[in-house]
């Protein structure tokens, strides 16, 4: 079981998020060409090592969150929230 | 002689007799035992039968190590087979059977299994039965055999009786195992602070110290053991659990445990997930057996064990005792035996043991002979001597015994640090694998780590418990980790030569030396692929006596270093964890919520038949008398085609979207336009994933300026809310929009059918339902009696219909409303089954064609999607494999013979071609009592373009029907629309 520390709602489960992909996916614009989609939706790396990654805490504060996770040993090293700018949230 | 209890000793309540039975034999024994210890007492020497050879099997061990004493404990539903007789704590009661024998334990028919040992040697099974040579079918055919012929006990197939819970806890330091080493930890650690959780498997505290004579830092141990115990027990920062096994080690310092409770609890496991900040264990370790001829023979034990038996529960095994050594730990076991005045003899497999170990031993009575070395028992139900050879290659002897101790040496127990990923160390002085190091903060200590004796491993608990306290910011005196080690003479290599007969490396499978030399001349030299060619390591036990015996035997036939061979990974459970206790109180109905619509009792007083689906429990037919679901739905329909139907849409996903962006979010996400919806109008939308196959569909409303009302599937309700917010906080967090999920807020009803507007404007009378005022696909919000509601005026049957939604508390007076109003009109209430059936008649795509797979041109509606803005998916949707003229495509089907019937899940093929996956297949049908015949739509290859107006099979060759079927435009029933426009 990985523990992450949600910014928001404090250390929980794994159990309590979802995981939502690589984070390092930059998605086009809708109206982009056709192979900046297909690289968008089906090209992925599979590091060995820190890896940063999406997460929801869906069952807690519904946030989506950045964590850096070492793909070898689970090591979270870091958490943030995804959208930095949500008013009033981080103070 | 059998085994018998000794006039005085042990730490048991001899003033405490308790009643058991074993295979139906009335015994006794006293508090405190297990039981183990109460059948040696009683003379019960033969306990068991073994796994292939069915050879009688005695007790071996005093603890988690045993491989032979495996009984069924209780009847009935309460059965559990497979249980260790060394772990068992005794109770008043308890019900013992021997298992795996047939008449009997005693003369078991099975035993003929011996004779034709051959035929059971490593490989057997895959050497006969699947090799070359060798249909599938032959292994098909002798499995049932070959299982019924070994095995081990046989589970109850009745309910489970019994209650199970589940506990979450959190600590700062976790410490398995009750040993000098793990009280010392987390005394240590208590005193400094911490919040600590002291985990033993045993119902006593004291691990080794629950046999140990010898003095512990100069006090006696069972003194020692009572003023810590007391302490910790005592201590509001501790919580002490015996009777609890960690089973497992996971990621981020999680810790499974199963903990036993008494009966009296009503509780009989509690299973338990701990995060703690920092682990130590403390598992101590096991002694290893000797291989030789017949080690199995009951009355053969671990030197350990005769140890244990007599110092903690006075249990002498036999008058006569020989033990078979080759390090020091068996030197204080012998003269504990002695002194309890047993004839003990010990025999060293060194020979240059010399100075106060052997005189300590000597003065205790013991008859200590060294250079010899055992190999063979002999006796055929219980050991009766022991043939010994004399390691200089001089004339051996056969010593005459009636038990016998074994010692080859010590394994620390690490297999949760295995868990973990932590690779042991060999350590050829020690004979020992030691830790490796840990990449996180879980500390191994005392005999888990080599550390042989007593006083070390108390130091090494208190320097964890100190390591602890300071890494978590706490102070506590600095104490230094003893190094491991601290016997007097050095191990010897104890896989001797000159066995003769059947010598066991692992017990409990019955693997030989001879299985272990034939798997490597075989080539099945490496510790994995030994594990699955002899089995060695495999069942309950898991290799805990056997698997440093195995690397031994390899090494000494490969001759080279032990260390070299490798290692196999140890995997949780550590021992066998029932799956009541891992399912806990999450069973039958408690597996997963139910999800009721606010309208559901309703319903259910209406006597509607539920159905769950998914999560959700949903009315699926309105049954009048003793009508079918066939009969049923088919009327359902018809009122909802002449009169007026309701239906609960309760379940319907709902999402309030607002905000000055909610209509650029909606162009987004919908393949066509929402920003440019009226106030006061809905849409049917589709939305694609980003590989461009569709996702979900529903109807949006737009109720103002910046708010709209998302509905979706009900199976896609939680799919589309993440969606959602998944695209506004990791896409477009410029957007400013709120998604919040509405589902539950509001409950929901279809009004369908001719007198549809007649049977609302009744009962929402603010509102003027006329065509003009309240056109097709109108919103209106408006008052049902007093409260708000919001309706509009959408199909799914084709009908003039409308949904209608008011706060959910208010929902069963809507529903009673609507069915008053209905009745009142020849109309009613119809279900699932309508539903579908309605949608079907219409064309309308629904589960089973939302199937993950399907585009919006393979569903008919590429014409819906915009050209006019882009959309998530509009880019992959143009990939040439999605745009190919001979995808699956919806068409509409009905049978070539009116009368016929065709089912869902049919393959559509050519006549005289019904080979493959077909050219399609058939994805929802009904009968259709306004067509008088059954309808159907699928998804076929080529769709309408190719296949409109020829004739196909429905080859249904599961349920053995065959169809003949036209392809027809997927629309059966008014497909201008007149009617839903009436």
């Amino acid at each position: 079981m990985l523990r992450i520390n949600c910014p928001f709602c404090g250390e929980r489960d794994h159990s309590e998020f979802t995981y939502g992909g690589d984070a390092n996916i930059a998605y086009p614009e809708l109206s982009a060409p056709l192979e900046a989609w297909i690289e968008a939706v089906y090209v992925r790396s599979n590091p060995k090592g820190p890896h940063r990654e999406r997460w929801q805490h869906s069952d807690g504060c519904r946030l989506w969150l950045i964590v850096e996770r070492d793909t070898l040993t689970h090591a979270i090293t870091r958490v943030e929230p995804a959208r930095t700018a949500i008013p009033g949230l981080m103070k | 002689m059998t085994g018998f209890r000794l006039k005085s000793g042990g730490a048991i309540d001899r003033g405490k007799p308790l009643g058991f039975s074993f295979d139906g034999r009335t015994l006794h024994g006293f508090r405190g035992d297990t039981l183990a210890s109460a059948l040696l007492a009683n003379g019960e020497r033969l306990v068991a039968r073994s796994f292939k050879y069915h050879r009688p099997r005695g007790i071996m061990s005093a603890g988690i190590e045993e491989t032979s004493a495996l009984v069924t404990i209780g009847s009935g539903a309460r059965t559990i087979p497979n249980t260790l007789a060394s772990t068992e704590e005794l109770v008043e009661g308890l019900e013992a059977h021997s298992q795996h024998c047939w008449p009997n334990l005693r003369f078991d028919l099975g035993a003929i299994n011996q004779l034709s040992a051959r035929l059971f040697s490593a490989g057997f099974y895959y050497k006969t039965f699947m090799g070359p040579g060798n249909s599938p079918k032959s292994w098909l055919f002798y499995e049932r055999f070959i299982r019924r012929a070994a095995g081990l006990g046989v589970a109850s197939r009745e309910p489970d009786p019994d209650h199970y819970e589940s506990c979450e806890a959190s600590c700062d330091l976790l410490v398995i195992g009750a040993g000098p080493a793990g009280i010392e930890a987390a005394r240590v650690a208590a005193e400094a602070g911490l919040d600590v959780i002291l985990v033993e498997r045993d119902f006593a505290l004291g691990g080794g110290l629950l046999q140990e004579s010898e003095a512990i830092e100069g006090i006696n141990a069972r003194g020692w053991l009572l003023t810590r115990e007391r302490s910790l027990r005592g201590a509001s920062n501790v919580r002490v659990l015996s009777r609890t096994m960690a089973f497992g080690l996971y990621d981020h310092g999680v810790a499974g445990l199963v903990e036993r409770l008494q009966p009296a609890a009503g509780v009989r496991e509690r299973f338990w997930i701990v995060r703690a900040k920092r682990i130590v264990l403390a598992a101590g370790a096991l002694e290893r057996p000797l291989i030789f001829g017949n080690n199995d023979r009951p009355g053969v034990m671990l030197t350990s064990a005769l140890r244990a038996y007599v110092n903690r529960w006075g249990v002498a095994a036999g008058t006569r005792i020989v033990i078979a050594t080759n390090n020091d730990s068996a030197y204080a076991a012998a003269s504990d035996i002695a002194r309890a005045g047993i004839a003990t003899m010990l025999l060293d497999a060194r020979e240059d043991v010399s100075g106060p170990l052997p005189e300590m031993a000597k003065s205790a009575g013991v008859e200590l002979r060294l250079g010899g070395v055992p190999v063979r028992a002999i006796g055929r139900q219980s050991v009766r001597a022991l043939e010994v050879a004399r390691i200089d290659g001089k004339a051996g002897e056969t010593i005459d015994c009636d038990a016998m101790g074994m010692s080859g040496g010590w394994s620390p127990t690490q297999h949760l640090l295995s868990q973990r990923g932590v690779r042991p160390v060999w350590n050829e002085t020690l004979a020992a694998f030691l830790p490796g190091e840990a990449r996180e903060p879980v500390r191994c200590i005392g005999a888990a780590t080599g550390i042989w004796r007593t006083d070390d491993c108390a130091r090494s608990g208190r320097a964890a418990g100190a390591e602890a306290a300071h890494a978590l910011g706490r102070s506590a005196p600095k104490e230094d980790f003893p190094a491991p080690g601290g016997w007097d003479y050095p191990i010897r290599p104890w896989i001797f030569g000159g066995i003769k007969g059947k010598a066991f490396v692992d017990i409990q499978n019955d693997v030989t030396f001879g299985d272990v030399r034939q798997a490597c001349h075989e080539g099945y030299d490496a510790p994995e692929l030994l594990k699955r060619y002899t089995t060695l390591g495999m069942a309950t036990d898991q290799g805990r006596t056997s698997a440093v015996n195995a690397l031994a035997v390899i090494a000494k036939l490969r001759g080279g270093p032990l260390d070299a061979i490798g290692t196999t990974t140890f995997r949780p459970p550590f021992a066998p964890v029932s799956i009541g206790a891992l399912a806990g109180a999450e069973r039958d109905q408690h597996l997963l919520p139910t999800r009721r619509s606010p309208m559901h009792d309703a319903l259910v007083t209406q006597g509607a038949r539920m159905l769950e689906t998914g999560l959700w429990l949903r009315p699926w037919f309105y049954p009048q008398g003793t009508e079918t679901v066939d009969e049923a739905y088919l009327r359902e329909m018809r009122l909802v085609r002449e009169a007026v139907g309701i239906c609960d849409v309760s379940t319907l996903g709902k999402i309030a979207v607002q905000g000055p962006d909610a209509g650029e979010l909606l162009d987004r996400v919908y393949v066509n336009a929402f920003k440019s919806l009226a106030i006061g109008k809905a849409r049917y939308g589709v939305m694609l994933r980003d590989d461009g196959i569709v996702m979900d569909d529903g109807t949006s409303w737009r109720l103002g300026e910046h708010e709209y009302f998302m509905t979706t599937t009900t199976a896609n309700a939680g799919k589309v809310m993440a969606w959602l917010e998944e695209l506004l906080e990791m896409r477009w967090p410029d957007l400013r929009v709120a998604v919040t999920s509405v589902t539950d807020q509001w409950a929901g009803a279809s009004v369908a059918g001719p007198l549809a507007r007649d049977l609302l404007q009744a009962l929402v009378a603010d509102l003027d339902f006329s065509n003009d005022a309240f056109p097709f696909m109108g919103v209106r919000e408006g008052s049902f009696n007093g409260v708000p509601c919001r309706i509009a005026r959408i199909s799914f049957s084709g009908e003039l219909a409308y949904e209608i939604y008011v706060p959910a508390d208010h929902g069963q007076e809507l529903w009673r409303a609507l069915l008053d109003g209905a009745t009142a009109r020849r109309g009613g209430a119809y279900g699932l089954e309508a539903l579908g059936a309605l949608r079907i008649e219409k064309g309308h795509v629904g589960g089973p064609e939302l199937d993950g797979r399907a585009t919006l041109d393979d569903l008919g509606l590429g014409r819906m999607a915009s050209t006019k803005k882009a959309f998530i998916g509009g880019v992959l949707r143009t990939r040439p494999d999605l745009q190919r003229k001979d995808r699956p495509q919806l068409v509409g089907l009905v049978p070539v013979t009116k009368g016929e019937i065709f089912k869902g899940g049919s393959i559509l093929c050519e006549g005289g071609n019904e080979t493959g996956h077909g050219l399609g297949w058939v994805t929802s049908v009904t009968e259709s009592p306004s067509l008088g015949h059954w309808v159907g739509i699928g998804l076929l290859k080529g769709g309408l373009s190719e296949w409109g107006g020829r004739t196909l099979l429905a080859d249904d060759p599961i349920r053995g029907r065959r169809t003949l079927v036209k392809v027809v435009a997927p629309h059966f029933l008014d497909p201008e629309g007149k009617r839903l426009n009436g």
